[in-house]
């Protein structure tokens, strides 16, 4: 199964040198385990256009959808068997990355 | 049964609809044809094919090799080894952490008790059918998220046996002390159940010292339930209790339990320091032979592994009996903050007050309990030492 991880922040590119070291170990464990799939930083939210192409032209709106005072700052895809594997190596991943994560599951192909 | 058809189809509700399915027709066919020479494994097979029928017919365009495999899947029926492990899978996966507590209470009724949703509705005083929402949502996560059917690895075996503690010793407690304005004071249907679960998981984890911890802890709590609430519906004090009316059996397994505990000499945890304390307490045919000071030398220990200020709150009393209600109180006092929203607070503080004299106090505190508590006969208790002070004179 794949699963979606957010990187749960109140602040933007708050990271420091010491976390994105942790990050980079960890993520040389999610590659050496077969688990890496894609991660990412994300720009503040403020950054964000909202485009809606459902009618005849599209539209285009600044700001991100949803105003909240988290927001996601980040993101790993990873690859796992089931909930326990991943669960037991994003809690290594939030260790490492020193944030609240979020996991949730991709729907598979079946789904 | 739905343990390993659950495990061997990977989807909860098919086992559980399948299982009722082959009870249905052996109630039908039985009295007719005689009961088979195996019953189990009769039912075992019966509710395999009714699965195999159901996928088939809720899948009849799917994949034709997929179907095959199922098909040729000729297990033999399991010997009791694995349907223990995988009823112990399903435990384990009924009280996962990523499932909410109240999801997790009553996944663990529903699928490893057998309770019915009615029941368990019934149990925790919700709707019938917010209940069936909540397990048919819990067992929705369970599938889509990935939540495996496995004994967790060795390393978070502890963790996940403490979870799984913790969902029947919550069931446990609704039962002993449930709450609800209309509700009896004490649900036996509950405590019976947690009982029941807790000697399966004993079976299944023998050598695990909490399981047997907390399954001495509830018998010797269950122990003084014919004597926990009087005629008239009052919750009767520890102390107050006629302990004629304990159950004797209950009390000696329970002993064996802590005894057992003692005698392997690791290092106890909180369910069996509880125990432990609750052993001390039955050991008193009066409750003038309380070896309190032992009760307090517990509770210490139990506060190293528990530094919950209720566990300080239930100190503070255990002090009061050696030392005496002043420096029981100054002890409470400190616990002020933490629990200033806890019924038991200001009704400990309340008793300890009526016995230092201290009346117009004592009486702040038992009002402010009555307004806190939820549990009817509790309730009952409390007016009556508040209205007991009234009578016995005010200056």
């Amino acid at each position: 199964m794949q699963y979606l991880v957010s990187v749960i922040d109140h602040r933007t590119n708050s990271g420091t040198p010491e976390e994105a070291i942790a990050i980079d170990a960890f993520n040389d464990r999610l590659r050496a385990g077969g688990h890496w799939v894609f991660a990412a930083g994300l720009a503040d939210p403020s950054t964000a256009t909202v485009i809606d192409g459902r009618g005849d032209e599209p539209v285009f709106t600044d700001g991100p959808f949803i105003e909240s005072k988290e927001h996601m700052a980040g993101l790993w895809i990873i690859e796992a068997p089931d909930l326990d594997v991943a669960l037991s190596l994003m809690a290594d991943g939030s260790k490492a990355c020193n944030r609240r994560l979020e996991v949730r599951p991709l729907l598979g192909p079946e789904d | 049964m739905v343990a390993s058809l659950a495990k061997r189809f990977g989807d909860l509700d098919l086992a559980e609809e399948s299982a009722a399915e082959a009870f249905a027709t052996a109630v039908e066919r039985w009295p007719a044809d005689g009961v088979p020479p195996n019953p189990g494994a009769w039912l075992t097979t019966t509710a395999n094919r009714k699965a195999i029928d159901r996928i088939r017919r809720e899948h009849k365009r799917v994949d034709k090799h997929r179907e095959a495999l199922m098909l040729t899947d000729h297990d033999p029926p399991a010997p009791v080894g694995v349907i223990d492990d995988d009823r112990l899978r399903l435990i384990f996966t009924c009280c996962h952490p990523a499932l909410a507590m109240e999801a997790r209470v009553a996944l663990t009724l529903r699928l490893v008790g057998g309770l019915t949703v009615p029941q368990i509705a019934e149990g925790f005083l919700v709707q019938e059918r917010t209940m069936a929402q909540r397990i048919t949502r819990a067992k929705g996560k369970i599938a889509a998220a990935g939540i495996p059917y496995r004994v967790p690895s060795a390393r978070d075996l502890p963790d996940r046996i403490t979870g799984v503690l913790a969902v029947l010793f919550l069931v446990f407690n609704e039962g002993y002390l449930a709450t609800g304005p209309d509700t009896d004071p004490v649900r036996a249907d509950l405590t019976a159940e947690a009982i029941r679960l807790t000697r399966l998981i004993r079976e299944l984890l023998p050598g695990d010292g909490e399981v047997t911890g907390l399954l001495a802890l509830m018998l010797l709590t269950e122990a003084r339930r014919p004597a926990r609430v009087s005629a008239t519906g009052e919750l009767v004090p520890l102390a107050e209790q006629d302990r004629r009316l304990w159950d004797a059996a209950l009390i000696e397994e329970g002993h064996r339990l802590v005894r057992e505990r003692l005698d392997s000499g690791a290092a106890p945890g909180r369910y069996q320091l509880l125990a432990a304390i609750n052993a001390v307490h039955t050991d008193a045919w009066d409750a003038r032979d309380t070896d309190w000071s032992q009760v307090v030398a517990l509770y210490d220990q139990l506060q190293r592994v528990d530094a919950s200020p209720i566990v300080a709150l239930n100190r503070a009393i255990a002090v009061g009996e050696v030392e005496g209600p002043d420096a029981a109180l100054t002890a409470v006092d400190r616990l002020r903050d933490p629990l200033d929203g806890y019924h038991a607070f200001h009704a400990t503080r309340a008793e300890l007050l009526r016995r230092l004299g201290r009346r117009e106090e004592a009486r702040t505190g038992y009002e402010r309990a009555i307004e806190l508590a939820g549990n009817t006969a509790e309730r009952a208790h409390l007016t009556r030492r508040r209205d007991g002070l009234g009578s016995s004179g005010r200056e």
